[in-house]
């Protein structure tokens, strides 16, 4: 099956060069998105086939080092992120069917397209040190080119500058990473790493590497900056393979490196971890909400969704440490279905908002309204998305959200102090970020889709094409089918905790009414299919009633609003004012925001005017700082670019010396 | 317990909610006029008041969409299958593994996103105004009420309400610090939730202060009705929730004769007919608070909540 899976990801590498070949004929754009998903559903029927049956395969190429080749292996937890990345490929090809028509300069996005689909399988694939190296820089690369596919749109160029920046550190850190693993002897293959032994010094060093690399690639906060510069500047359903997809790609690598790399952990790197997903996630959905953007909302959610999935791993490191095997398989299956979860309603969202893109050209959504009339279908499928991404029952966010709660509910027999109070602190941060989340997608959908157009644009945006809704309806669908069916989920996400923990769930499929109980029926369970029966039951029996036994009469008037309807959709709330109580509630801390008034004297014919001053604390007192230091030492350094030849020579001959000495000091 | 008596239980219980919201909003709307020296509406206006909504043609807007005609049936749906889950006369309901205290909570935050949305469909700036504030006071809410939920769930070893109210039912659980605290935040969520003074006010109309009327002013007739069906149902699912945990005696356990459920069902009604009746004096004895205090009142739930999960994590015995 591996060979048959490397096939179909040389079969996207091939199409890189179709891209190229075809880049000035109309025809490629159809011909390569079409090509594409079908090598992407191809790899996502065998991923599928593989993960259920439980297969394990490895596989060496003669590519790569020569004294090393290229490894690469299946095993539960790459078949679980396989399924991830060419679920979301398949359906972002999909999408590019329709949505690609629109794009201007077709050939910034074609070639790089499937190549970023190939470097995220390799990824998961990779089963040595080069090759997951080679295939995570090259998805940063390619990721990189499609974020500056528009180059030329105001801000993208930073975006794509900053985003080269951090992807380029987090690399750095990964190298580090794998050289510290690889220890004296440069053993690179993960098989050996596995086994060898590591001292408690290094083991933590890498679990730090580890969290600052692909935290830094999954937007763990304070390495989140580029991201939601980053991911709204791509094409749309790009930002959706960014958002939804390439993050988990980035879990995927702290989970490959800390769960099963580096053996059993220490209780302070949960401590960690917990610390910073908890902080993650309510900084995430707190800018999000002072968003009014549409990507860049989005994207910032997806900050906050990196939260709640690594609150998971942290409480399942924080279990795994103490020897509480089932426990540390439920976090984990709480992080893993969460990773699924979002990737679904993530790339959802940004589908909705690429639709809306081409419908009104428009991301500000002050500029939008009332699309509910005019795009029925995308409104439908994104108010699913929203209604997910919130955590409301019987959707699938809730799911996840709900087995995280669970775990956090074993935890008080956890021996340290640390964990005791860290972890508290970090339920409150999850239900935080919960409500915050629903205030948010109020916020997103109740303005751009509801109530009155704010723009001609809005007033006649026009449904997306059959291609784009195909795909947001599919995701629709599944975001509904895995939360009324979550035990299907969980009971395929056992084969992954049972390979990296060695324990797993109770088998759910077997409970009543659908039911999951993570623990025992008596503690905790859930079950969406009998909410949805009995919400859809108690709907109909009083649609039912109130019609046959009250009045079924409706006319249609002027809105009442107390008497004084409003003249112009620009009274309406706005997402500012919108959001205007919750920045005051939390905005004066975390963002120092600040209302300015100008209010002219009587008389003075100037209009007043309110402005809000919101200052991003991470950048200001972390980057700013960084970015000064830097130009200064470049400053300082820069008389080194006009010395003489002799100079330059000398200069050699001097750090050779001093490197040698070294050498002789500590050799 | 045979199927046929858990079923019938269930059925009562669900019917039981439906009978009882509308007089325990008329009950306190009494109490609260006869503190003001006032005779007030009769216990069964509220019971009047939906029937001749529901009899009225419906009015709506030119721009409202299909959410905001849907938005009643599945938000009163919501409300009602939430309140019908919480134990009141009986501890087990046959039922009760389709949702635990956790997606109890949920189920009324779904019902609020959605009364939110439907708030902002017609495009009004009062629409605007109350979802906003609604989702403000739900941000502090809804975690304060995870938190209590965690307190009482460590407390009880379990989120499923069967369980919790057979626990505190059966054995001796005393006084408790956690407990106290868990108490004390979800009264204030409970005031939150359901828009009492001083938070909101249930009476006013065409104030800026207000926040869930200014959502629903744009319904009328059957929807309407609807609507304040829901916020009756809630209401009533709070004092059950209050009553089935922290006062939880008389409450008929698994296997109990057809006697100790009737007893049950008369001691749960006095149950609510107390808790509403100190809602009514509370409301009356204060004056409502500026909207931006409510964070801070809020704030103070959602830190009791959290002091008593803590207290719990650090010793069992608190």
């Amino acid at each position: 099956m591996l060979p048959w899976l490397l096939v179909l990801v040389a079969g996207l590498l091939g199409l890189v060069v179709v891209a190229l070949l075809g880049r000035q004929r109309a025809i490629t754009t159809p011909l390569l998105y079409g090509a594409s998903l079908l090598v992407a559903a191809g790899l996502l029927s065998v991923a599928a086939a593989g993960f259920a049956r439980g297969t394990e395969a490895s596989l060496v190429l003669p590519l790569g080092l020569p004294w090393l080749g290229a490894h690469f292996r299946l095993d539960g937890l790459s078949f679980f992120f396989l399924v991830i990345v060419d679920l979301g490929g398949a359906l972002a090809s999909l999408y590019g069917l329709g949505y690609g028509r629109h794009e201007k300069a077709p050939e910034r996005v074609l070639p790089f397209f499937p190549a970023f689909l190939a470097a995220m399988n390799l990824v998961v694939l990779a089963d040595d040190a080069f090759t997951f190296l080679f295939s995570w820089e090259f998805m940063s690369l390619a990721s990189w080119a499609l974020v500056i596919a528009h180059h030329r749109e105001p801000d993208n160029a930073k975006a794509g500058f900053v985003y080269i920046v951090m992807a380029s550190f987090g690399t750095l850190v990964l190298l580090l990473a794998f050289g510290l693993l690889a220890g004296r002897d440069g053993t690179y293959d993960f098989a050996t790493i596995r086994t060898a032994t590591k001292p408690t010094l290094v083991a933590g060093l890498v679990f730090l590497l580890a969290l600052v690399g692909p935290g830094s690639k999954a937007g763990l906060v304070p390495l989140q900056v580029w991201l939601p510069l980053a991911h709204p500047a791509a094409p749309s359903h790009v930002s959706a393979l960014l958002s939804g997809v390439m993050t988990k790609v980035a879990v995927y690598g702290f989970v490959r490196i800390v769960f099963d790399l580096l053996g059993p952990p220490d209780w302070w790197w949960a401590v960690l971890v917990l610390a910073l997903g908890g902080t993650t996630s309510v900084l995430g959905v707190l800018y999000a909400l002072m968003e009014h953007d549409i990507k860049r909302l989005l994207a910032y959610h997806t900050v906050e969704n990196i939260g709640i999935i690594f609150i998971g791993l942290g409480l399942a490191l924080a279990f795994q440490a103490n020897a509480m095997a089932t426990a540390a398989a439920l976090a984990l299956t709480a992080a893993l279905f969460h990773v699924l979860n979002h990737s679904l309603f993530k790339s959802l969202l940004f589908f909705g908002a690429g639709s809306v893109l081409v419908a009104t050209g428009e991301r500000d959504m002050e500029h939008l309204g009332g699309l509910i009339h005019r795009m029925p279908v995308t409104a439908g499928a994104f108010l699913v998305g929203c209604a997910a991404i919130s955590a409301l029952p019987p959707l699938n966010g809730f799911v996840s959200e709900w087995l995280t709660f669970q775990a956090i509910l074993l935890s008080p027999i956890l021996p340290q102090w640390g964990l005791k109070f860290v972890v508290p602190a970090v339920g409150a941060a999850l239900a935080l970020s919960a409500a915050l989340a629903a205030a948010c997608f109020v916020k997103a959908y109740g303005v751009s889709f509801l109530g009155r157009p704010r723009s001609s644009a809005a007033a006649n945006a026009h449904e997306a094409d059959p291609f784009s809704l195909a795909a947001m309806l599919t995701l629709a669908a599944l975001c509904a089918l895995a939360g009324i069916f979550p035990a299907t989920v969980i009971d395929q996400i056992a084969g992954v905790t049972e390979g990296l923990l060695h324990a797993r769930l109770p088998l759910q499929a077997g409970n009543d009414f659908l039911s999951i109980a993570p623990i025992a029926a008596s503690r905790s369970s859930y079950s969406g299919l009998l909410l949805v029966i009995f919400i859809a039951g108690a709907m109909a029996l009083t649609a039912f009633v109130i019609h046959r036994f009250g009045s079924r009469l409706m006319r249609r008037s002027d809105p009442w609003d107390c008497g004084y309807p409003d003249a112009s959709p620009l009274t309406q709330y706005s997402a500012s004012s919108f959001a205007q109580p919750i920045r005051r509630v939390y905005g004066t801390l975390v963002f120092r925001a600040r209302e300015i008034v100008e209010m002219p004297p009587p008389g003075d014919g100037r209009p007043a005017r309110l402005t809000v001053e919101l200052h991003d604390l991470v950048w200001d007192s972390l980057y700013v700082p960084i970015a000064h230091a830097v130009s200064a030492i470049a400053g300082r350094l820069n008389h080194f670019q006009f010395l003489t030849i002799r100079r330059y020579l000398g200069l050699v001959f001097s750090v050779l010396v001093a490197l040698l000495l070294g050498l002789a000091i500590w050799g | 317990m045979g199927l046929i008596t858990s079923s019938f239980i269930e059925g009562a219980q669900i019917l039981l909610v439906l009978a009882l919201a509308p007089l325990l909003t008329g009950f306190v709307r009494k109490i609260k006029a006869r503190l003001m020296r006032r005779r007030g509406p009769p216990l069964l206006q509220p019971y009047r008041d939906l029937v001749r909504l529901m009899r009225k043609d419906t009015v709506v807007a030119h721009n409202a969409s299909w959410l905001f005609r849907a938005a009643p049936y599945l938000i009163f749906a919501c409300t009602w299958l939430a309140s019908a889950l919480v134990p009141s006369f009986a501890a087990d309901l046959p039922f009760s593994p389709a949702a635990d205290l956790i997606a109890l909570t949920a189920l009324l935050g779904s019902a609020r996103f959605f009364l939110a949305l439907a708030g902002m469909d017609v495009g009004t700036s009062f629409g605007g105004i109350g979802a906003s504030r609604e989702v403000m006071i739900a941000s502090l809410a809804e975690p304060a009420m995870i938190m209590i939920v965690f307190t009482i769930a460590l407390f009880a070893g379990s989120t499923q309400l069967g369980t919790i109210a057979t626990l505190f039912a059966t054995s001796p659980v005393g006084l408790r610090v956690s407990l106290g605290l868990a108490l004390v935040a979800l009264v204030i969520v409970a005031i939150a939730e359901n828009g009492r003074i001083p938070v909101d006010n249930p009476a006013t109309h065409l104030e800026l202060t207000m926040v869930h009327e200014a959502m629903v002013l744009e319904y009328s007739g059957r929807h309407l009705a609807l609507i304040e069906f829901s916020t009756s149902l809630q209401l009533l699912l709070y004092l059950s929730l209050i009553a089935a945990i922290f006062v939880p005696w008389g409450v008929a356990i698994t296997g109990a004769t057809p006697a100790a459920y009737a007893f049950g069902g008369l001691v749960y009604v006095a149950k609510i007919a107390i808790g509403g009746a100190l809602l009514g004096a509370f409301e009356s004895a204060i004056a409502k608070m500026r909207v931006f205090r409510v964070p801070v009142f809020l704030g103070t739930a959602l830190m009791l909540g959290l002091l008593g999960t803590l207290l719990l994590f650090l010793s069992a015995s608190l």
